[in-house]
């Protein structure tokens, strides 16, 4: 502070040196000023002709033209996601006289809501007055004979016809399709990043969720544009030269929509979901979570009141379940652990262990209990599978250690997404040492493994994971990539979609693959099994895994009674089955939330579906 | 010293009572009315946006009218507590804003939502002027190192938005402050060397695809005529039709402005010159040039460094949103997002520049007060 006051100021330098500097800036803004006015110059004199020439030739106009959205069928061709043309009653404010009095007139002839009329306005307020809007939409065949037949009294007032989206299987399809709506403000944001927003001029939907989303670059097309000449209060004179829109792809899906319905109907009043697919190469042909919900009520914009309905309902209707149920796998994954078990010789397909009914940790009083409480006796890997032995795999789980089991898992699909074509897919958890330090800042305890073991505690799996990550069992190790589309086609060809599967591991005895496979088909064929009941009597050979899992930790020595618990609460019933049983066609995966166990209420179901795709012949085109 | 010569000027205005400069306020009103009679025109005649425009003038007028009666003291010592909570703002919106148009600049307070980056248009040269004017003239080396790093930082909080045309007009505003302040002409060489060798960094790195897009169609607009380049297309036809004498008022909108996005907004003066051709053009430029030099006069005048510095550098800033925005309609600069001052349809830069115009009457008047510092 002090040596700032030692140097005197010298305020009529300081003044000087401002006003020079002053006067530079002027001098500069003047210079400004000039190079602006020799622009002007050029422009507006020497270039006048130019200008004026070209100023008469703007009176041609460009107008973007949409394409025409691509249409959905089911692998038999029936339509799923068409376009419809609906009429709506449009107003330009610029061309109309007297907006109050048209307003009332119109309100006279057809039925105008206060509330239709009210935002109405506001668009007027909002828009420029030479914009086209929308009075009142989707007007029925008796709406728009009376208003065509006045049209004439009403200057400014048109009615528009608009192609529209609409779903004609209602909720059937739902988490499948998704469903398209008005292009807002994120999707503008990427429709900019990608480049893509100049081809969509004259587009106004774009796809949200589900396969609209996801095949959104192929189901929009290219859009067109038409030159045109107008007179100079914007109506069209004729038009000059017209390159059409490109209508986007249509797609054709491997879904079918029997099997579709077969599995609405197994899941009315229940939570869950239904997902099958050919293991050989991943095409899904059936994807069903229940409840599911209209989508055709988002395709004109849903009212506030509908959407929170659906957004606060508990059954929570909005989740995927197929792709976004995270759930833990309970005892379905057995087979896969089998197979590392056998693979690192841990176990071999003759070891016996004797199971009473719970396993216990050296040195540790804590009794982690089977399902049965009087235990299974003497287990091998078969009967540890086809019976769902819990002691068995905690036995053979706690030897293998979670970073075997872990990195093997891993590579065998689980943890990862399955890459499925709609972006509406949970993360899952694989855990592991690493995985536990980072989340919950602990160090990894055996009795993390025990749970893991019988897939429960920390690991978490979807309904279609579980399925493609058992195709890879069924494919000696190939891991499907789930894809519900089956071919793209527009004018110039048809485009299959990659079929191609993915390696996982390398399986040291072939042989292995084999007892793992004769185990699954043993638990639907032997009498011991889990699934034998729910398949008695099938015309069919098949194979696969029952799993139940536990939501609420129940206390030792207490017994789990479902009447007791809040429904919520009550187990998950999960059964990932396939058929037939050598060279499987069809690999399905069932999972219902809160209702029991996976033998009792899953595997009845997925039997059902299977009969129904056997006895349809779903899958025999090819 | 001159302060009785200066005063004696003054106590002759009846409005000097009022702190108002009275040259200033006509300038700034003719430049409002030529406005409204061509936004008449450019809303297509929208007796409604031309109310809310007048509305907006009004509450404009009103703040000008306001910060005039405030003492320059006062002003000065607002400068740093506001630039500081106008950084931390700029910070918030980076985190929390709302974003609207593809950008993230409001901030949304429940009751209003505001853009930080207007109260930096003011906080940024007040703040600089106040350090620099707290010591001698012209500025140490360190000063200026302080003061461009309080210019740099807010720039680049709003670039990263993003916002260039503001940003681009902060920097303006900051720098000003320290040319003016008397920046040795060997630095002042230097930067403009740096930031020409900068330009390419900047290009690869620091500019979001459409910004980037803008330019290039800015080099070349008939390479992309149905997009962006469109825009620059159009309002070059709408500017030469002009002729010398223009289509007349309201003659040019029927026949082809239709084609001209955004024309009542920053292509307002395209439509200008289609309708008052040269002639219209010339007499607007002859405003502004007579308000950036009464503002410049008034810094010239001012009793002190902070008064000089703030009332040169805002007017200087003013002559930013002029020439940027006319270069940018005519065809010589990239589009950026700038109104035309005072004639464009709009709101918060509005308020803002007149805030400004208040400030520089408030350095032109209260000189007596002053002189007590």
């Amino acid at each position: 502070m002090l040596r700032k006051r030692v140097a005197m100021q010298d305020v009529e330098a300081e003044s000087r040196l401002f006003s020079q500097r002053a006067l530079v800036a002027m001098l500069l803004v003047m210079l400004a000023f000039g190079v602006i006015i020799i622009n002007m110059y050029h422009l507006q004199v020497k270039s006048y002709q130019v200008y004026q020439t070209r100023s008469e030739g703007n009176r041609i106009k460009v107008v973007p033209l949409a394409p025409n959205r691509g249409m959905i069928t089911d692998r038999n061709g029936i339509l799923l996601a068409e376009n419809r043309p609906v009429f709506s009653l449009e107003l330009v404010p610029e061309q109309v006289e007297n907006m109050t009095e048209t307003l009332a007139e119109l309100a006279q002839l057809i039925e105008i809501p206060d509330e239709l009329q009210q935002s109405f306005l506001r668009d007027v307020r909002q828009q420029r007055r030479f914009n086209s809007i929308a009075l009142k939409e989707q007007l029925n065949d008796e709406e728009v004979a009376i208003i065509s037949v006045n049209l004439h009294r009403f200057p400014g007032v048109t009615v528009e016809a608009r192609l529209s989206r609409h779903y004609p299987f209602g909720n059937l399809f739902t988490h499948a399709l998704g469903y398209i709506g008005r292009i807002n403000t994120n999707d503008l944001k990427r429709l900019e990043e990608s480049d893509q927003l100049a081809n969509y001029a004259a587009t106004r939907d774009i796809g949200k969720i589900g396969l609209e989303r996801y095949y959104e670059t192929e189901l929009h097309g290219t859009m067109g544009y038409q030159e045109v000449e107008v007179n100079n209060r914007g109506r069209l004179i004729r038009v000059l030269r017209s390159v059409p829109a490109q209508s986007g792809k249509n797609i054709q899906l491997n879904l079918d929509v029997g099997l579709q319905l077969t599995a609405q109907q197994l899941l009315e009043g229940k939570r869950g979901a239904i997902v099958a697919m050919d293991p050989r190469d991943g095409a899904v042909m059936a994807f069903y979570s229940n409840p599911s919900y209209d989508p055709n009520l988002f395709v004109h914009g849903i009212s506030s009141t509908n959407y929170n309905a659906l957004l606060n309902s508990p059954d929570r209707p909005l989740i995927n379940r197929v792709t976004q149920g995270v759930y833990p796998p309970a005892s379905t994954i057995k087979p896969h652990l089998a197979l590392l078990g056998l693979e690192t010789n841990t176990i071999t397909p003759s070891t016996r262990i004797w199971d009473p009914g719970f396993f216990q940790l050296p040195g540790v009083e804590h009794r982690y209990r089977d399902w049965k409480r009087w235990g299974h006796g003497w287990v091998d890997v078969y009967s540890a599978i086809i019976e769902s032995c819990d002691t068995f795999f905690y036995d053979m789980g706690v030897k293998l250690g979670i970073d075997r089991i872990s990195d093997y898992m891993n590579r065998l699909g689980f943890g990862e997404k399955t890459g499925i074509d709609i972006l509406e897919e949970s993360n899952t958890n694989m855990p592991s040492r690493g995985w536990k330090r980072a989340r919950h800042n602990q160090p990894w305890f055996h009795g993390d493994t025990v749970a893991v073991s019988i897939g429960q505690g920390y690991w978490t799996s979807t309904p279609i994971q579980l399925m493609t990550t058992t195709a890879a069992l069924l494919n000696n190790g190939m891991l499907p990539i789930p894809h519900m589309a089956k071919t793209l086609t527009n004018d110039a060809g048809t485009e299959q979609v990659s079929t191609e599967l993915q390696p996982t591991v390398n399986v040291v005895n072939p042989r292995n693959w084999q007892v793992i496979r004769d185990a699954m088909e043993q638990t639907v064929s032997t009498q011991k099994g889990t699934a034998f009941n729910a398949f008695r009597g099938a015309s069919y050979s098949s194979g696969g895994k029952t799993g139940t899992a536990q939501l609420v930790k129940i206390a030792q020595d207490a017994k789990y009674d479902a009447n007791a618990l809040d429904e919520r609460l009550r187990d998950n019933a999960m059964y990932v089955g396939y058929a037939p049983a050598e060279n499987p066609s069809i690999i399905i995966a069932v999972t219902v939330e809160n209702i029991g166990g996976g033998g009792s209420t899953a595997a009845p179901i997925a039997r059902q579906m299977l009969d129904y795709y056997f006895s349809a012949g779903v899958n025999n085109d090819e | 010293m001159n302060d009785s010569l200066v005063n004696s000027r003054h106590s002759n205005s009846r409005l000097a009572f009022f702190h108002i400069d009275t040259p200033l306020l006509l300038g700034l009103l003719a430049l409002v009315s030529y406005g409204l009679l061509v936004l008449y025109s450019a809303s297509g005649q929208s007796e409604r946006m031309v109310e809310a425009q007048i509305i907006r003038l009004g509450v404009a007028f009103a703040v000008m009218i306001g910060m005039a009666q405030i003492s320059p003291l006062t002003i000065r010592r607002w400068s740093l507590p506001l630039f500081i909570v106008g950084t931390l703002l700029l910070v918030a919106v980076l985190m929390f804003g709302h974003i609207g148009k593809g950008a993230q600049r409001w901030l949304d307070l429940g009751f209003i939502k505001f853009q930080p980056s207007e109260i930096m248009k003011l906080a940024v040269p007040m703040a600089i002027a106040w350090f620099i004017a707290s010591h001698n003239l012209p500025p140490k080396k360190r000063h200026l190192t302080v003061g461009f790093l309080m210019c740099v930082i807010p720039t680049l909080l709003i670039a990263k938005q993003p916002d260039l045309g503001t940003a681009i007009l902060i920097a303006a505003a900051g720098i000003f402050v320290l040319f003016l302040a008397g920046m040795s002409w060997k630095l002042i060489t230097f930067i403009v060397a740096l930031v020409s060798a900068f330009a390419p960094v900047l290009w690869l790195f620091g500019m979001h695809d459409y910004q980037r897009r803008r330019v290039l169609t800015f080099l070349n607009p008939e390479s992309d005529p149905l997009g962006s380049g469109y825009h620059i297309i159009q309002s070059k036809i709408a500017i030469g039709s002009g002729g010398v004498h223009g289509k007349g008022w309201l003659q040019g909108t029927q026949s082809q402005l239709e084609f001209l996005p955004e024309r009542h907004t920053d292509f307002i003066f395209s439509v200008l010159s289609k309708e008052f051709g040269l002639v219209g053009v010339l007499f607007l430029l002859a405003i502004y040039l007579f308000i950036i030099g009464r503002g410049l006069l008034i810094a010239t005048r001012a009793q002190d460094n902070y008064g000089k510095l703030v009332a040169g550098s805002f007017t200087l800033t003013f002559f930013v949103y002029v020439f940027v925005n006319i270069g940018m309609v005519s065809g010589l600069l990239p589009v950026v997002g700038v109104p035309l001052p005072l004639v464009s349809f709009g709101g918060t830069s509005m308020v803002t520049m007149m805030a400004a115009f208040g400030i520089i009457m408030s350095v032109s008047t209260h000189k007596r007060s002053m002189a007590q510092t």
